[in-house]
């Protein structure tokens, strides 16, 4: 009994050990660099990735997912040391309340129409509206969803309407649209070029005419009080020209428009 | 389940009473502050009044529906199922019972993929299925396979040892009577196991209600066609905060309910006194 109850003490010692190590970031790693903490829309995550394992000043990690839960957890008090959206509105609305630096235009990209393997029968955006037609879509709040209802709004109503009629399905990320397509689950969506290039042969992608295209911008911005300002800033820096901005290309972004 | 001993409290027990205190003192703030912070963040009008939205409550009725036909399949094949299992002995039997434990640990986004990988439209099934005219994927009958997938394990373990736990003095009684095992087990077991079988539903209902992952992989979001009250709070919590609160209060409350309704039930009691 005398030992049992030892033993459980320095169990539960030692576990409020691990929970305080988790909770101590000092945001050091083992090989002395600083660690640089990056919450990232989910369409960058090729890019990023391949840029932070090169990126020297600091250990990148990064947090993919919708731009708008991202947005969402830095204004209930999550502090990344940067935020990369795939928009400029959300960068912009969290400066304008204050809670990141101002924001950078850093890269651009298409939205397009993406199509499952084997849907030989869908060569451009009529053939969406189709009785039948199963598409998956971002939801409205994401950034891919907006875009792809700011294309629709520039349709003849009665095409737009039809297309939406056949949205199966509102996924929160363009993860949720590629893996929809790529388990033959939908017909088609709106993706980036970007994400039908990384997705390979599974999905294809048509583009939309110039008229209709979105101006799709990628904002990326400081967060405040971030842990590691100076690496937060190198890293934007290489954005825009570096490493980053190479492993941007090599992922199929453009330069920022203008 | 069961406590052997209750020790009678003592002054200076020391140490380890302490230690005990603490632990549990840990456990309960950890595991109520979260729930707590729900109501706490957002007041009571405020969470009423983002209730008054269409798509919050057509994401609640589409949760009960769903689950509630879930649970019908759940006890209709569960019960049948737990109650050979409990009275069979046979090669492999452990192996079985560890297979339909298995989705308790399984994560539910790896549910999703599965069920997508077997009855998806490029699945092992699909062509079947879809020669068969049937649709799961994008379909609110697709969200009710995902539950069903999930919630199965917590029902069948509760019935399997609600089973076991029966006399068998009472099971062998009405064996030399001259019942049939159909007769005994409608009879006698089921009334006698009722308590343990409810509680076993009411779990599996809580975590119907509560499943996220494999329906967003498996069944997609669509507002009032797959989109059950848990995806609905995801959706929201990115512009909603508030709506998302709202929603998510209502499931606290619903599962607490849930969970006091079978401690409350008098069905409860009688495996109840069985067990405590």
């Amino acid at each position: 009994m005398k030992l049992s109850a030892r033993c459980a003490i320095s169990a539960a010692a030692a576990s409020l050990l691990v929970l305080a190590g988790c909770g101590g970031d000092d945001g050091a790693s083992a090989g002395g660099k600083p660690r640089l903490t990056v919450s990232v829309a989910t369409s960058l995550t090729n890019a990023f990735e391949e840029y932070g394992q090169g990126f020297e000043p600091a250990t990148a990690r990064f947090s993919f997912a919708g731009s708008d839960e991202l947005a969402a957890q830095i204004r209930q008090g999550v502090k990344p040391d940067l935020y990369a959206a795939a928009n400029t509105k959300l960068p912009d609305l969290l400066f304008d309340e204050g809670l990141v630096e101002k924001p950078v235009r850093f890269a651009g990209n298409r939205l397009v129409i993406a199509v499952a393997a084997g849907r030989d029968d869908i060569k451009g955006i009529s053939d969406l509206g189709t009785e039948g037609r199963k598409l998956a879509t971002g939801a409205e709040s994401v950034p891919v969803g907006e875009y792809t209802l700011e294309v629709l709004s520039r349709l003849p109503p009665g095409e737009s309407k039809a297309i939406l009629a056949n949205v199966r399905s509102e996924e929160p990320d363009v993860g949720g649209v590629v893996g929809k397509l790529t388990q033959g689950a939908a017909d088609a969506g709106f993706l980036y070029i970007t994400d039908v290039t990384a997705a390979g042969d599974d999905v294809r992608a048509i583009e939309l005419p110039a008229d209709l295209q979105p101006s799709v911008e990628y904002g990326v911005a400081v967060v405040k009080g971030a842990k590691e300002p100076q690496a937060a800033k190198e890293f934007i820096d290489g954005l825009l020209s570096g490493k980053g901005a190479d492993a941007l290309r090599n992922a199929g972004f453009e330069p920022p428009p203008g | 389940m069961t406590l052997p001993v209750r020790l009678p409290w003592r002054p200076g027990r020391g140490a380890f009473t302490v230690a005990l205190v603490v632990a549990l003192a840990v456990v309960l703030v950890f595991l109520t502050l979260p729930l707590v912070a729900i109501f706490v963040e957002a007041g009571p009008g405020e969470l009423f009044s983002s209730l008054d939205d269409p798509g919050a409550l057509e994401a609640l009725s589409l949760s009960f529906q769903a689950t509630g036909v879930s649970l019908l399949l759940i006890v209709a094949f569960g019960t049948p199922a737990a109650w050979l299992l409990a009275t069979r002995t046979f090669r492999g039997r452990a192996v079985v019972i560890t297979l339909v434990e298995l989705p308790l640990v399984v994560p539910p986004a790896v549910a999703g993929v599965g069920l997508l990988a077997a009855l998806g439209p490029e699945g092992i099934l699909g062509a079947s299925l879809a020669g068969a005219g049937i649709e799961l994927v994008f379909q609110t009958a697709g969200v009710i396979l995902a539950l069903t997938f999930v919630a199965s394990p917590f029902y069948v373990r509760q019935a399997l040892s609600a089973f076991g736990a029966l006399d068998p003095a009472l099971i062998e009684a009405s064996r030399t009577l001259g019942a049939s095992e159909a007769r005994t087990f409608f009879r006698i077991a089921l009334p006698n196991a009722l308590g343990g079988l409810v509680a076993g539903g009411a779990l599996a209902g809580g975590r119907a209600l509560g499943e996220f992952g494999a329906t967003l992989v498996f069944a997609g979001s669509l507002s009032g066609v797959t989109q059950t009250a848990p995806l609905a709070i995801y959706e929201r919590f990115s512009d909603d905060f508030t709506g998302a609160l709202a929603l998510s209060a209502v499931l606290v409350v619903i599962s607490a309910a849930i969970l006091l309704g079978v401690k409350l039930a008098p069905a409860y009691r009688v495996l109840g006194d069985a067990r405590a």
